[in-house]
């Protein structure tokens, strides 16, 4: 019997392993600029060309980023619960239209709604590399300092929104 | 008729002079993006290096790195300034930390624990063999069966 107990616990453990691996999410890359201050940037407005929008105008409240387009099918699942949180009037979402064309990111929301305090036209995508973007949707929770607290990759839920986001935003907005 | 397509020519001519040189013409450049990416990994599809990479941030990613060379920025600082966004996912060879010991020591304890293993069962074969007690009848069988060569089995 005991000659079988070594190779039986070798399997169990590596079963154990396998097992962990399995629940895990490769896509989900933990971001580094959690904690950090949000990068500046300094981007022309969807709605108006003329007009900017800057990290800076942000400042003293707690805020969404939320990166999206038009051609990204993710964020049209996502649609409906920014625009839920939008209605619940919680916190301002601000939207960064990554690498898009203008004119089919304004279709987009007259279509389907506009959850966005302002949107800020990431064309070329390089915010996007400054905050660490490499999938829409992508969004932070951003503090009354400019600090990143959450990054959520892919589609927000309404049970990220309710478990993580709402506790996390009541958190900053009391401090 | 003849001085409209010399002014046609001239037009085309200034504007294709007008267009920026791209950065990739310069081959020292290039050489060095492709040995920086592929140090990298893109971060869409994971299992390519940032230089066989055909996403479009892969694409961006590159002409991130080939600005930074163009200004003379050292691999070292260019490698942070991803890690800085990315994290340590961005390397295809990960630093040695205390999260990552295992990763890297991992090989080598699984090496000696198989060393010692394989002496371990020697050893103790080895033991079998020394302590094994033949009887007179087997002797006999078995100087018969060495005489006979291996007819009898």
């Amino acid at each position: 019997m005991s000659r079988f107990l070594l190779p039986l616990t070798i399997f169990a453990v590596m079963v154990g392993f396998l097992a962990v691996g399995l629940t895990l999410n490769p896509r989900e890359i933990p971001s580094p600029l959690i904690g950090k201050a949000a990068p500046a940037f300094s981007l022309p407005q969807l709605h108006d060309d003329g007009k900017t929008l800057s990290l800076d105008d942000m400042k003293g409240q707690v805020w969404l980023l939320n990166f999206w387009a038009s051609w990204c099918s993710g964020c049209r699942t996502e649609h409906p619960v920014l625009m839920d949180f939008a209605r619940s009037g919680i916190a301002p979402i601000y939207g960064m239209d990554y690498k898009d064309q203008r004119d089919e990111a304004l279709a987009w929301l007259d279509q389907w709604g506009n959850p966005y305090q302002v949107v800020a036209v990431d064309a070329a995508g390089r915010v996007g590399i400054d905050y660490g973007v490499y999938g829409v949707p992508e969004t932070y929770v951003i503090d009354k300092q400019g600090v990143i607290r959450y990054k959520q990759i892919g589609p927000l839920d309404d049970e990220t929104v309710t478990k993580k986001i709402l506790p996390l935003i009541q958190e900053l907005q009391a401090k | 008729m003849n001085w409209l397509f010399c002014l046609l020519l001239l037009v085309a001519g200034s504007a294709w002079a007008g267009e920026a040189r791209p950065l990739g013409d310069d081959p020292a450049v290039e050489a060095r993006l492709k040995q920086l990416a592929g140090e990298l990994r893109c971060l869409v599809c994971q299992n390519q290096t940032l230089a066989d990479s055909n996403a479009p941030l892969a694409e961006d990613l590159r002409r991130e790195v080939r600005e930074m060379i163009v200004k003379d920025m050292s691999d070292r600082e260019i490698v942070d300034f991803l890690v800085s966004r990315y994290g340590d996912f961005v390397l295809y060879r990960p630093p040695l930390k205390t999260t990552t010991v295992l990763l890297w020591a991992g090989p080598f304890v699984l090496l000696v624990g198989g060393g010692i293993a394989l002496a371990v069962t020697l050893r103790r074969r080895q033991r079998m063999v020394e302590n094994a007690v033949i009887t007179d009848e087997e002797h006999r069988r078995v100087e018969r069966l060495l005489s006979q060569g291996v007819k009898e089995s």
